[in-house]
């Protein structure tokens, strides 16, 4: 339990500070509807960018949650990947209907961190990361030897349909697009009130000083708990979302190097606001489209000294950077 | 009954292996609190590096045995030179800071250097097989096995001695020994950290690396070798305990055996059981099997 | 003093191994008692607190709160029984404001369940943690990180926190330890006329003799893990062997207050 607090990681800029914020309710919106607005004035290529920014944002909002009490994840693909395997299996038993699919995506993740929580809530540091790590292994095993799923191919899932209606080929993409901005939103809505209370600025007092926080009469394993939950459930969320827009799922979801580029996405945002995952994770699918195109080759070299650069020069993450979060 | 000796003799090989490249990472980690994710890299290069040299040795007709050579010089050429490259141009900018920075560095490390294989030697596979037939074959049970394994058990135990001989024989080894078990008193004690920490990831790098490079003449060398065998590392470390190289060595044999076992009787089970060990020793003993945990003063 | 004890020590006892941290620990607190408990390093007092709050548990012997046995309860569950304590190293949250700091205590007191996911800073909150803030001489500190401020300012907010929970008994590990000489009177003085108002029973472990004279009305001397002497401070202060042992031993040094205990932990 004697964790190294990552304090350097987790450090929140001065805009966390606790003088009674406005409602996040408007900003949030507003976002949402640009992202949807955006969709119809940008080309098929950057709506996939969008697409995929917004699915991995919803890990990384989870992840942030943790961070800011300290704690780094190095198996979120494992909650990714039973969200998008949950879609999966309801695809296969004809349940096409978006809703659905997303609870089902949150549930099954959810309830898979509520149990695990259990044992996590008691590591901190490399342990809870390493631990976080072994369980997305342990999945990615299992399912790289299902046969059934279809081994390492995985298996398609059927495109997805909202409350009976199912759009055209040319207007699936767009509707993605108008889903993965709403549950974004609820998602963003939903974090952002959790961490103006309580229980979410706990966060930064279990990262600070534990032993404090068990004298005030509050328990730190609850309040890990609470936020792995969260955490796990909106990866499950985004492994939704991505089932969808992939309109596939595989292993390779598992797989501890995706944890992996989850973590990067939230070195490269901070934890200073709630917005900051959507604009991290819009900077590395950019990031990614540019250097896949123009040199393949090299694409890990680019997101490997992005990421360098980012624990080295700016530890607060790319939201650090706005001039609004500078105020002090 | 027939599977017993298949799977002691597979399991001792891949616990061999196993030990080879972990207890670098946890000699690593003990000493620099850095757990290094690019050690699976270092892996891969030295198994490149030792590929390429032996071919071309094969090439020019130099004489078969000197191959061995080769694979030691691939190591510590490969260790020395990017371990000394890492620690005096990355990891001492970090030091002091948090444990998980540490790591997603090493992994932004790991990342780069997967491509820079990838263009350095692109996507064929290289074959070094040459080696391999060198030391003959033996039969066990009626069983025929290659000797070039059991030479990797050899090495694992050469290894294993040369550390604890290091650790418990030498001054420098007793000065790291006091690092691993107790920072504050390696503080008091003035240990130079600017010497131990590059000294120590240098050799904790040749290791991977020979790890890579005496593996190449038993494996195709192709792109993502090194990635398997960072979390295979990781679930040994963690089960031995961060820091501890009994607890390595212990880990390795746990999960080797395990594996092998897993592959000749139910291989669908076969990554799972390894991180099912992991998980259940992390619930049994938080801090690994062989580490103290740490009493919290108020 | 007829009245019945807030607080019941039966026999407590502590063993790390072969080491004997307290034994045969018998003490009655009574309501509004103001208990200096006195030692030398290592002589069990930072475990007798650790053990009266929950966070170590004895190896024999009863805990009674108001009655009721308190073993085995975490320290967030004594806490809330009304059992709060201070530390030697103040803990505070470093990366936060001192406000803040008081805030989140507050608020940690007031909400238990779904009320913990409501915003803690309301104005109301606001207003009396600075009110508190300012009792105890801190206001003008309240904007500053707590990572920041002065040893002294730390060891306020400490005991200011620890009051968050109105506290029917308050343990106090080393108040004034790690302050300055001035610093210490000023401490004791702020933190002894906010708890006489609040009406709190008072357990402190103290070196500064002079301290320990002033403000308690019942000293407790600790050697080797047991109590030696239990009474008045003019008498358990004269007892020959804490006069030999504690008082005489010169602890009245500011050197020799900032050092840690290292064989209680």
């Amino acid at each position: 339990m004697s964790a190294a607090p990552s304090a350097t990681l987790a450090a929140a800029p001065a805009s966390a500070r606790p003088t009674r914020s406005r409602s996040p309710v408007l900003p949030i919106t507003i976002g949402a509807v640009l992202v949807i607005a955006a969709g119809f004035a940008v080309p098929a290529w950057l709506l996939t960018i969008l697409l995929f920014a917004l699915f991995r944002a919803m890990v990384v909002l989870g992840l942030i949650v943790l961070l800011r009490a300290g704690l780094v994840s190095f198996g979120q693909a494992l909650y990714f990947a039973v969200g998008a395997y949950a879609v999966g299996f309801l695809s296969r038993a004809g349940v096409n209907d978006a809703l659905v699919r997303v609870l089902a995506g949150a549930l099954a993740a959810g309830a898979l961190g509520l149990v695990l929580g259990f044992l996590l809530r008691r590591y901190r540091g490399i342990f809870f990361a390493m631990l976080s790590l072994a369980f997305s292994m342990i999945l990615y095993g299992l399912l790289v030897k299902s046969e059934s799923l279809g081994s390492t191919d995985g298996f398609a899932i059927h495109a997805t349909t909202y409350a009976g209606y199912a759009p055209d080929r040319s207007s699936e993409r767009f509707a993605l697009l108008v889903l993965s901005s709403v549950v974004a939103w609820a998602g963003a809505i939903a974090v952002a009130l959790y961490l103006r209370g309580t229980l979410g600025r706990l966060a930064e007092a279990v990262r600070d000083n534990e032993i404090r926080v068990e004298y005030l009469g509050a328990s730190v394993a609850m309040a890990v708990h609470v936020k792995y939950v969260i955490a796990a459930t909106l990866a499950g969320v985004g492994g939704a979302l991505a089932a969808m827009v992939i309109g596939h799922v595989d292993p390779a979801m598992a797989y501890w190097t995706n944890s992996g580029e989850f973590v990067f996405v939230m070195i490269l945002s901070g934890s200073g606001s709630v917005f900051a995952p959507f604009l991290g994770a819009l900077v590395f699918e950019l990031i990614h489209a540019v250097a896949t195109h123009y040199s393949p080759g090299a694409w890990r070299i680019i997101l490997g000294s992005a990421l360098l650069a980012a624990i080295m020069f700016v530890p607060g993450g790319l939201w650090s950077l706005m001039p609004k979060a500078r105020r002090s | 009954m027939n599977a017993l000796v298949p799977i002691l003799i597979d399991g001792l090989n891949y616990s061999a292996w196993l030990f080879i490249v972990a207890v670098g990472m946890t000699l690593i980690f003990g000493v620099m609190r850095v757990l290094n994710i690019a050690h699976g890299s270092l892996y891969a290069v030295g198994a490149y590096v030792a590929a390429t040299l032996i071919g071309r040795w094969f090439d020019a007709d130099l004489p078969a045995f000197g191959s061995f050579g080769l694979i030691f010089a691939s190591a510590i050429g490969v260790g020395l030179v990017l371990g000394l490259v890492l620690e005096q141009g990355l990891l001492r900018f970090l030091h002091g800071r948090d444990e998980i920075a540490i790591v997603l560095a090493t992994f932004a490390v790991f990342l780069i250097l997967e491509d820079v294989v990838l263009l350095i030697w692109g996507t064929d596979a290289y074959p070094a097989y040459q080696p391999y037939g060198l030391l003959g074959t033996s039969s066990i049970g009626g069983i025929a096995f290659t000797n070039y394994d059991f030479s990797l058990v050899v090495l694992a135990l050469v290894v294993g001695g040369a550390a604890w001989w290091a650790l418990n024989r030498t001054r420098m080894g007793k000065l790291l020994l006091i690092v691993i078990h107790d920072r504050e008193m390696a503080q008091a004690l003035g240990i130079n950290v600017r010497l131990v920490y590059p000294a120590t990831f240098a050799i904790g790098a040749m290791l991977a690396a020979l790890g890579g490079a005496y593996s190449a003449p038993m494996i195709s060398v192709s792109p993502g070798i090194g990635v398997d065998v960072i979390i295979l590392s990781f679930a040994v470390v963690v089960i031995g305990g961060l820091g501890s190289i009994e607890g390595a060595m212990i880990g390795a044999v746990m999960v080797g055996l395990t594996r092998a076992a897993s592959v000749h009787l139910a291989p669908q089970f076969e990554l799972f059981v390894i991180y099912a060990i992991m998980t259940l020793v992390l619930i049994v003993r938080p801090q690994g099997l062989f580490m103290r945990a740490q009493a919290r003063k108020i | 003093m007829t009245t019945a004890p807030i607080l019941e020590v039966k026999r407590l006892e502590k063993r790390f191994g072969a080491v004997v941290a307290a034994t045969g620990i018998d003490v009655e607190v009574r309501p509004r008692d103001r208990i200096g408990i006195i030692g030398t390093n290592g002589a069990g007092k930072t475990t007798f607190v650790n053990m009266v709050t929950g966070y170590l548990e004895p190896s024999g012997g009863d805990i009674r709160f108001e009655g009721r046995s308190v073993l085995g309860r975490p320290p967030r569950e004594v806490t809330r029984l009304g059992i709060c304590r201070s530390f030697q190293v103040p803990q505070v949250f470093g990366s936060r404001t001192v406000l803040e700091n008081l805030v989140m205590a507050l608020a940690l007191a007031e909400a238990t369940g779904l009320a913990l996911l409501a915003d803690p800073w309301t104005s109301d909150r606001a207003e009396r943690a600075r009110r508190t803030l300012a009792e105890y001489g801190i206001g003008d500190q309240a904007d500053r990180e707590a990572g920041l401020v002065s040893q002294g300012v730390r060891k306020l907010l400490d005991i200011a926190m620890a009051m968050a929970h109105r506290p029917k008994i308050l343990l106090l590990d080393e108040p004034t330890s790690g302050v300055s000489q001035e610093e210490k009177l000023a401490i004791m003085a702020t933190v002894m006329e906010a708890l006489d108002r609040e009406g709190v029973t008072v357990l402190f472990v103290e070196h500064d003799m002079d301290i320990v004279a002033r403000y308690a009305g019942r000293v407790l001397a600790f050697m080797e893990g047991r109590i030696i002497a239990d009474g008045p401070p003019q008498d358990a202060l004269n007892h020959p062997k804490v006069l030999e042992v504690i008082v005489g031993e010169g602890s009245f040094s500011g050197a020799r207050a900032t050092q840690r205990e290292p064989a209680d932990a």
